[in-house]
């Protein structure tokens, strides 16, 4: 199973999300880097069973994924919420095709943003993946996280569906301004 | 702003595809929107094309992800010059995965064929070939004539590295000849021919 047993100490998120993309057999992960996602992205990179793909822009992952299901593979975007804004247009291959997506979208400009720039595409990224027919599974709480993730993946690689975690500001921390 | 330069290529875009397909074996195709993918059509449908008829800009990642899934296997992607501009950071993403097996082709007459023939910037000397050297494609070259055109079309095949070619072709427009369209078809029908199930890959991880 995916699900179940992967709750953990909320501080070690990405460690438990981190199994729980093991588990579903990513071998796939793409990304533009967020603070919020560093920690997991470290731990793809150092695994060999998975090709880490680092993007220019997240529509580039939106179609690497694609085409990695066209190959009989899985994987993963993980993105800032800023990077949903430029998959909107790539996600119509995804509806069409009806190819799986799993995406971890670390939000900013959601709970206590400093930077007045990142609120408008962060306050819309629920309405903007759900009009391109995505799946959006919010999470407020780091305990839920890899739980919501393994949930996720069985949507998207077992019920061929486009699912997208967002994972709230809240649990990431504001950024620090010095 | 530049002028528009001379077309010089008497290239003819069909002949181009059909050469390049001829030798291709169990090559993995996809085809980018417009024109590329009615060029695959006139040479033939397969079960092992898929036409990408949306999503501009997203040929040549649907096959890295394709190549990096499949590396036994040698993927060529068909495109315009059009929708490469379009991905233009695709280029950059590729050439730093480096994989092996795949080729990326661009067949360029200088204009967006499917919307009145406007004049894309390779018209004006922005040079895609340059482009993917300088972002460390392995190899890459610009095609003008039928004897670099016959190297060519072995080397996407045998090329021990990722490959960039842009082929500059004349701008005569031929027949639409039209695939099947149905996305989630030619998906099905693509996994199934590669992998022997369209499902394969569902329920990993997972107890029945």
């Amino acid at each position: 199973m995916t699900s179940g047993a992967v709750n953990s100490d909320s501080s070690e998120w990405p460690e438990a999300v981190f199994r729980v993309l093991c588990n579903a057999g990513v071998t796939q992960v793409a990304y533009v880097p967020d603070a919020g996602h560093a920690r997991l992205i470290e731990l793809c990179n150092a695994n060999e069973a998975m090709h880490s793909v680092a993007l220019t822009s997240e529509e580039e992952g939106i179609a690497l994924l694609s085409g990695a299901w066209l190959g009989g593979a899985r994987g993963v975007l993980l993105m800032q919420s800023s990077g949903v804004g430029n998959c909107i247009n790539m996600l119509s291959v995804v509806q069409e095709c009806r190819f799986p997506l799993l995406s971890i979208v670390t939000m900013r400009g959601e709970w206590g943003e400093f930077n007045p720039w990142q609120v408008p595409m962060g306050q819309g990224v629920s309405r903007a993946l759900e009009n391109a027919g995505v799946i959006v599974h919010h999470v407020d709480d780091a305990g839920d996280l890899a739980e919501t993730v393994a949930a996720a993946s069985e949507l998207a690689f077992n019920a061929f569906r486009a699912v997208a975690v967002s994972v709230s500001q809240r649990i990431l921390g504001s950024k620090e301004w010095k | 702003m530049n002028v528009p330069r001379e077309s010089t290529s008497n290239l003819d875009r069909r002949a181009v595809v059909a050469q390049l397909l001829a030798g291709r074996g169990d090559a993995l195709l996809i085809t980018g929107l417009g024109s590329t993918t009615w060029d695959a059509a006139a040479v033939g449908d397969s079960a092992a094309n898929f036409y990408v008829w949306g999503g501009m800009g997203g040929a040549a990642m649907i096959g890295l992800g394709l190549a990096l899934a499949q590396p036994e296997r040698r993927v060529l992607v068909i495109t315009g010059d059009g929708e490469m501009l379009m991905g233009l950071g695709a280029m950059a993403t590729i050439a730093v995965q480096g994989p092996k097996n795949l080729a990326v082709v661009v067949i360029d007459n200088e204009v967006y064929g499917e919307t009145g023939m406007q004049f894309t910037h390779t018209r004006f000397g922005v040079d895609l070939a340059g482009m993917a050297a300088a972002a460390g494609f392995e190899s890459a070259c610009t095609v003008y004539t039928q004897s670099d055109l016959d190297t060519l079309s072995s080397a996407i095949y045998e090329a021990p590295g990722t490959l960039f070619a842009d082929v500059k072709v004349s701008t005569e427009r031929h027949e639409t000849v039209l695939p099947p369209r149905d996305g989630t078809y030619l998906k099905h029908r693509f996994r199934t021919a590669l992998l022997g199930d369209p499902e394969k890959g569902a329920l990993v991880g997972r107890k029945e």
